[in-house]
């Protein structure tokens, strides 16, 4: 398929919405709104990545809350740990060098050694895909749906292993990690000065991310995930390999799932064991139901609405309720997404205004 | 005879807890074979249970609290069928899957506003917390008789209606061949109906006699789906004596590895195990590796 330039409407749409957001917030001077929209725009690339899984790989994944605490961990103990007294070693003198460990001082004027944000990010990584790899492996060889239990169990175990663990924090979770410097003078941070410039961070990760999965999904391998998704049994009989797929699929939306927390982490200061919780897991597959699952904008859009709305309280003490309540609704009465059905509502209203021929157009574009 | 003695009581407690699982697990498999949904609210089926008959209890006899406990679960299993499953025919496993989902978050917030997030629990059915039978030097709670006891008529009761009674043996049909019952006059979204009655009963009556032990709490479900899930795995899916069994491993493992490991890391065994049978038999102990229907659900 030619690119085309209404290939790329979408992604002007949103940079203009990004920018628009951001200008009337200014204008109105609400512009500490722009803080919890940070945090819903990376809570969206966990959103964005449970989609292939969802949407294009036909398996539910209740760990992505468990893959996000372990890119938000990873990043603020390695952050935050001091390993000066490894000083002498030899090891510690390479990556010294390599930059990769920092020394700086901290509150108290100590002198501590910790590893640089980058390094951290990168063993966030590493990790991440090793641990989504032990468990997709044996769950997705298999037919059915047990990647859905194998990853509430597993997520039951980080948020039990996290909340025992002194390293973790336990119950009071990481504070104190460190800004990052991205590079280009770019800084992911809380401070309220660089609240603009974080929020078009935010705002270009996602974007990058979503050019990179559309590229993705309309490759041969998005085909191969497609028809997983709507036959497994025959996409086998064509030859593909569905398991090494649906794997592929699980860790590569586990990794945007560190990724996430990462920057999450960075940029809010700390991170908490409830990051970890069974809910926060729930509440992204509601939100990747509410989005249609398979559809990359609609996920992007409601997930940011609906995280922003609850993270500014509107819920009170019955968020977890309200998003499994959108979660059953949503996908009993409108299994596609409910933009899906609006949107083919809102292609007939313009076909009876401007004929049938607009229409097929319109269909084909989609 | 020390050491004898203490692995005596792991073990014990190991089966206390392992026909928990087994009641779960075969919970997931009669929702499992009639419908072929991995229900995830089972073990909020347990706290229900739980919950309503701790209620119950301080307005009438602890039995009849336990009954009525069992038969208003059991309804609100039969209610949910009908509401959703039913209703959805056309949807897809996956989402129904998803419903499950929703629905257990749903009804673990219902619980935690309707009660409250304390630890409540029903009274000892006979005795109290210090009453103890010595049996080959370990102390046992006649708590513990009660729930294996009760535990082992279900199964038994449980396998006679599934095996020679017309009922049982029509909820057999449905699950091995939807279409063939269907023709011979099986009347299948009832089965379905049933089958999540069926299994919601099981849940709660294991939710209250495991109460006094337990105790019952608005977060208890998930930890327990999961672990009935591993057992229901070990048994094989579909086959609810190999649950029972499977349960039984489950509970045991887990008793011993709590001996050895930090109590952080209490059902990193459970999970452990789930994961290492899903590596090497997906079909269970004592299941078959079987040919795949292409049929879609």
């Amino acid at each position: 398929m030619k690119p085309s330039a209404k290939q790329f409407v979408p992604f002007a749409l949103f940079a203009l919405a990004l920018v628009l957001v951001q200008s009337i917030l200014r204008a109105t001077g609400r512009e500490y709104c722009l803080t919890q929209l940070t945090m819903s725009l990376y809570y969206a690339i966990v959103v964005i990545g449970l989609c292939l899984v969802m949407g294009y790989a036909g398996q539910v994944s209740l760990g992505h809350g468990a893959f996000f605490a372990i890119g938000g961990y990873t990043s603020a103990v390695l952050t935050t740990h001091d390993f000066s007294r490894f000083n002498t070693t030899d090891w510690a003198g390479a990556l010294r060098q390599a930059h990769l460990l920092v020394a700086k001082d901290d509150l108290y004027g100590n002198q501590v050694v910790t590893a640089s944000p980058w390094a951290a990010f990168l063993a966030a990584m590493l990790a991440t895909l090793v641990i989504a790899g032990l468990i997709g492996y044996p769950a997705l060889r298999l037919k059915g749906h047990y990647l859905a239990m194998a990853t509430l169990g597993f997520g039951l175990i980080v948020y039990k292993t996290v909340l025992g663990t002194a390293l973790f924090g336990a119950a009071d979770g990481i504070n104190g990690v460190p800004e990052w410097n991205l590079g280009f003078g770019l800084t992911v941070s809380g401070r309220s000065a660089l609240r603009v410039e974080n929020y078009y961070i935010a705002g270009t990760l996602v974007m990058v991310l979503l050019v990179l999965l559309r590229n993705l999904i309309h490759s041969r391998v998005g085909r191969a995930l497609q028809a997983i998704h709507d036959r497994e049994t025959a996409a086998g009989a064509m030859g593909i390999n569905t398991a090494a797929y649906k794997l592929r699929a699980f860790v590569l939306s586990a990794l945007l799932a560190a990724m996430a927390g990462a920057f999450f982490t960075h940029y809010t200061g700390g991170i908490g064991p409830s990051e970890a919780s069974a809910f926060k897991s729930v509440r992204y597959v509601a939100l990747a139901a509410s989005g249609g699952m398979a559809s990359l904008w609609g996920v992007t859009g409601m997930s940011t609405l609906l995280n922003y709305l609850s993270l500014r309280g509107l819920f009170g003490s019955y968020d977890n309720a309200v998003f499994g309540a959108i979660l059953i609704t949503i996908v009993s009465l409108a299994p596609e997404g409910p933009l899906k059905p609006l949107g083919l509502w809102m292609q007939t209203m313009a076909g009876k205004m401007f004929g049938a021929r607009r229409v097929e157009a319109a269909m084909e574009n989609k | 005879m020390e050491n004898g003695s203490l692995a005596l009581q792991y073990l014990l407690s190991g089966v206390t807890k392992g026909s928990i699982y087994a009641v779960v697990a075969i919970g997931f498999n009669l929702i499992y074979s009639a419908t072929g949904v991995l229900n995830f609210a089972q073990g909020e089926f347990v706290m229900l249970g739980g919950m309503v008959a701790v209620t119950l209890s301080h307005f009438v006899p602890l039995p009849v609290a336990i009954v009525g406990a069992v038969l208003i679960v059991a309804f609100i299993g039969c209610l949910l069928e009908i509401t959703f499953f039913r209703k959805l025919r056309r949807h897809s496993v996956l989402h129904l899957i998803i419903i499950t989902i929703g629905l257990s978050i749903v009804m673990q917030e219902a619980a935690l506003h309707i009660w409250d997030e304390k630890v409540r629990s029903l009274p000892y059915f006979t005795g109290n917390e210090v009453s103890s039978l010595k049996f080959l030097g370990a102390a046992i709670s006649p708590q513990v008789l009660w729930v294996l006891g009760t535990v082992a008529v279900t199964v038994v009761l449980l396998h006679f209606f599934l095996k020679y009674t017309l009922r049982g043996r029509a909820m057999r049909a449905c699950s091995s061949n939807p279409d063939a019952a269907m023709l011979a006059g099986i009347n299948i979204p009832n089965m379905r109906t049933l089958s999540f009655g069926l299994s919601a009963a099981l849940g709660a009556l294991a939710g209250c006699v495991i109460s006094p032990i337990t105790m019952t709490h608005y977060e208890m479900g998930a930890p327990l789906a999961i672990k009935g899930f591993a057992a229901a795995i070990l048994g094989g899916m579909g086959n609810p004596m190999g649950a029972v069994a499977g349960g039984l491993l489950v509970g045991i493992l887990e008793a011993f590895a709590v001996s050895r490991l930090p109590a952080a890391y209490n059902d990193v065994a459970a999970f452990v195990v789930l994961l290492l049978v899903l590596f090497v038999r997906p079909h269970g102990l004592f299941g078959r590796p079987g040919g795949e229907s292409v049929r879609e659900h």
